[in-house]
């Protein structure tokens, strides 16, 4: 029975994700958006009251690893409001606190996203309690995940890793990284590979920071890759060369992140309406929602249209989230949560500081910093352009040497 | 699966009324449009005469009937009922085989047929929210249902759509607002085998229209109320045997009357726009037109005017669902086969984005329409969630009409494809009120 409501069972876990947004993340907004690089000291205890909820059972699954798709526990015709639904809920209440904190989370990167949807049983189990971050880019790519160069070579019952990785979210502080490197690049894509790679080992180093546009109190690493021995158990899915199946693996954790980069974009995106609306109310703007947009102000007309735009890509969020909760494919949808949440979330924020004027790009609102804050969203895990790719050559039944 | 107490119960009522359809059976779907012909040749085109309708008033005997709240199911969930799913697919079926195919002559025509009207009437569309009780099919609110159904409908023909929906936007107002009286007035005619035509008036011909601001006055009389104003998108108004019509009430602010057209005062006029031709647009001039007291729909309050504003507007944007999906599917087609500088169109990043973009924001203002009706059929509050619907039918509707043209480029533009129409037919998601509602 159709019904977008928020599901009943979460909401008393959305109320308390809320609260700690509101009182560990978005008190301590400002001052590591000032203080680049430093340690964000308040989260380790956080983290801490998150892993308990999460042992006791009542984190509802919630968090960067709850977007594994268990086989079990499916019931036959059964509706289900899963992991999946209660992580991107979990995420927008946080990244309505804020993106950058809620990045620099400990044990909640996206590298642990990626153990959860495609490690073994096993695996998970080893890697339970690590902090993963995730590293795919390198210098000479973006978006072009399949131009890897960083290799992989099998040296007994070790692989041999070397290369450089840009962009790590995290590569700083988390104590472990997901690296992707190519086992032999004359195979293309299919010899792409995941592995996990203990900051512990020799041979890995961050060489240096990035100073950013938004989310500065998340550290952005360059991560170097020195013949750096990784043990052979330590790949992600299977070692099998399997031309057939190409990238599907490596990429199917996509189909998992990105709706949470929507949320994330859609809990940002929340914050700056909230806020302008506050502030466009002490002015004397009230929206009416009855009224044609065209009879009031422009302020309350723009406001609307943010709005309806907002709604729209929570909605596309949730539905790619709960197509994962019942098993079905949903990477279209997932790509055009992420299109639409990306584009309408940096929209949103920067139109908010407009209709703030001044007040709204100083520093003694937040509406300046969450309208950085939101660009890197409609970027990082497949960029606008890519999710128009995905979505156009699955809608058109394309190939990718047909449409390029 | 159905049983009295499943809210969507309704369904089967609808599927066991168009199972004994002789219209329609399975195998003869396709040869539907001709067996709707001899269906209506056969059944002689009653409506002749029949404006001169007159209604028998009834007295009330106590309290009107009212259909129920749908319960909140407490799950996420975008999965159709079993029972929508069948009436959908069979609406679907018949707007792909009957309402596609007749679109182009209807909209010459400026009407809609008999025989299509007919049909749908044999479906029971204008059932669907006059309770059980009154002789309909219904025990609970079915906004989603409306929703869907105005969608499925709307993707052969919108205009045939509106055309379809329009009475049973007049057999919705009654029972949901309606007295008692009025009720049991009213919509026996609407349950019988000659259902009246009918219209819900709320537009009037000036820009900037606002429905909460009307210019039509209906002023205190010693028997009654005289109206006085003009309506516009009056669905086939010279037709129409009863309008529900919203006015300025003197003394309580903007609400709903019932006047039959045969009252004096009552002209109508052709006001053919751009696109909706086949719903037989109308516009509906009230000079001194004097009703009785008990005239007002209900006891003509504001908050169900307000509550039937966005019922209506919750059915435009489902019609505009329709239609924008139309336009998906034709593009879709049109620029892989299309060949430019050797290869098809769809190659090429500037083209197959927009028709990515045009599923993206369909897929949104979707989602947004059909939470705004299951939060309605809930009873919950739905003014925010039903502007925002509005706001994105409106917008993006439009802007998938205008890609859908652009696609085809100069084929786009010529009448040999129905983009032109689509075009035409989504201007009006901005512009109506009233007229429809789920």
């Amino acid at each position: 029975m159709i019904n977008l409501e928020t599901p009943k069972k979460l909401r008393g876990f959305i109320k308390q994700a809320n609260q700690v947004a509101d009182n560990f993340l978005r008190a301590n907004s400002r001052k590591y958006d000032l203080a680049e690089h430093e340690y964000p000291k308040e989260l380790d205890l956080l983290a801490s009251l998150i892993d308990g909820m999460g042992d006791s059972g009542q984190g509802q699954g919630a968090g960067a690893a709850g977007v594994r798709r268990s086989e079990d526990e499916l019931e036959k015709d059964k509706i289900k409001n899963g992991t999946n639904m209660s992580s991107v809920l979990s995420v927008i209440e946080m990244c309505w606190g804020d993106v950058g904190l809620l990045l620099s989370m400990p044990r909640q990167g996206l590298g642990n996203s990626a153990i959860a949807s495609v490690a073994t049983d096993e695996q998970l189990e080893r890697f339970k309690g690590t902090w993963a971050a995730m590293a795919i880019t390198e210098p000479s790519f973006g978006s072009d995940s399949a131009a890897i160069t960083t290799t992989a070579v099998k040296d007994g019952d070790a692989y041999v890793l070397n290369g450089e990785k840009i962009f790590v979210t995290s590569g700083d502080r988390a104590d472990s990284v997901v690296v992707w490197a190519t086992l032999d690049k004359s195979l293309g894509r299919a010899a792409i590979k995941s592995f996990v790679v203990p900051k512990s080992l020799p041979g890995i180093r961050v060489e240096r920071l990035e100073h950013k546009l938004g989310i500065r109190a998340s550290d952005t690493a360059v991560i170097v890759l020195d013949n750096c021995r990784v043990p052979a158990e330590n790949l992600l899915g299977s070692p099998e060369i399997d031309t057939k199946q190409g990238f599907a693996g490596a990429m199917a954790t996509f189909d998992n992140t990105r709706p949470l980069v929507a949320g994330m974009a859609v809990g940002c995106a929340r914050a700056a309406l909230e806020d302008t609306r506050e502030l466009l109310e002490k002015a004397g703007v009230e929206i009416d929602y009855d009224r044609p947009a065209q009879t009031q102000s422009a302020a309350a007309a723009t406001f609307l249209q943010l709005e309806a735009d907002w709604e729209a890509s929570l909605l596309l969020t949730l539905e790619a989230a709960w197509l994962a909760d019942n098993r079905k494919p949903n990477s279209m949808e997932a790509s055009m949560a992420k299109a639409k949440a990306g584009r309408v979330g940096n929209d949103i924020t920067l139109r908010c500081v407009e209709l703030a004027s001044t007040l709204g790009y100083g520093e003694t609102e937040l509406l300046e910093k969450w309208s950085r804050d939101s660009k890197i969203l409609d970027i990082f895990e497949g960029t606008q352009q890519i999710q128009q790719l995905i979505v156009a050559r699955r809608l058109l039944e394309l190939s990718s040497s047909q449409l390029k | 699966m159905a049983n009295r107490k499943d809210p969507m119960g309704i369904g089967l009522a609808v599927l066991n009324r168009i199972a004994s359809s002789p219209t329609i059976d399975k195998l003869g779907l396709r040869k539907a449009a001709e067996r709707a012909v001899y269906q209506g040749a056969k059944s002689g085109f009653q409506v002749a005469g029949a404006a001169n309708r007159t209604f028998k008033k009834r007295k009330g005997a106590g309290q009107p009937q009212r259909l129920a709240k749908t319960s909140a199911p407490g799950v996420f969930d975008l999965t159709p009922t079993e029972d929508q799913q069948m009436i959908v697919g069979v609406v679907e079926e018949f707007a792909a085989e009957v309402l596609r195919p007749g679109a182009e002559e209807a909209e010459k025509n400026n009407t809609t047929s008999k025989e299509v009207l007919q049909q749908t009437g044999e479906f029971g569309l204008t059932l669907l929210n006059i309770p059980e009780s009154l002789g309909g099919l219904s025990e609970d609110r079915s906004a989603v249902t409306g929703v869907l159904v105005a969608e499925a409908l709307s993707n052969g023909d919108m205009g045939q759509a509106v055309a379809c929906l329009a009475p049973a936007a007049v057999a919705t107002a009654i029972s949901l607002w309606g007295s008692d009286a009025q009720q049991q007035t009213y919509l026996d005619a609407f349950t019988g085998d000659d259902a009246p035509v009918a219209a819900l008036a709320v537009a009037e011909p000036r820009p900037l229209f606002d429905p909460l601001t009307l210019e039509t006055k209906a002023t205190k009389t010693a028997n009654g109320w005289k109206l006085n104003g003009v309506k516009s998108a009056v669905v086939r108004g010279t037709e129409a045997e009863l309008f529900v019509v919203s006015a300025d009430i003197e003394g309580q602010g903007p609400g709903l009357l019932l006047i039959e057209s045969s009252t004096a005062g009552v002209t109508i006029q052709d006001d053919p726009s751009m696109g909706l031709r086949a719903a037989g647009l109308t516009r509906l001039v009230l000079t001194d037109v004097e009703v009785p007291a008990d005239a007002l729909l209900g006891d003509g309050s504001t908050d169900d005017y307000r509550e039937c504003i966005r019922l209506s507007r919750l059915a435009w944007a489902g019609l505009a669902l329709g239609t924008a999906r139309s336009v998906l599917d034709y593009t879709k087609e049109y620029v892989k086969t299309r060949e430019a500088f050797g290869e098809p169109i769809a190659y090429r990043q500037s083209v197959a984005f927009m028709v990515a973009n045009i599923a993206i924001e369909l897929e949104g203002m979707r989602l947004v329409t059909l939470k705004a009706a299951s939060r309605a059929e809930q009873g919950l509050d739905c003014s925010r969630e039903v502007a925002l619907a509005r706001k994105l039918t409106a917008e993006y509707g439009m802007k998938i009409g205008t890609d859908g043209v652009q696609l085809l480029g100069g084929h786009g533009f010529v009448k040999e494809h129905p983009v032109e129409r689509w075009y035409r037919d989504l201007r009006a998601i901005a512009v109506m009120e009233g007229a429809v509602l789920v």
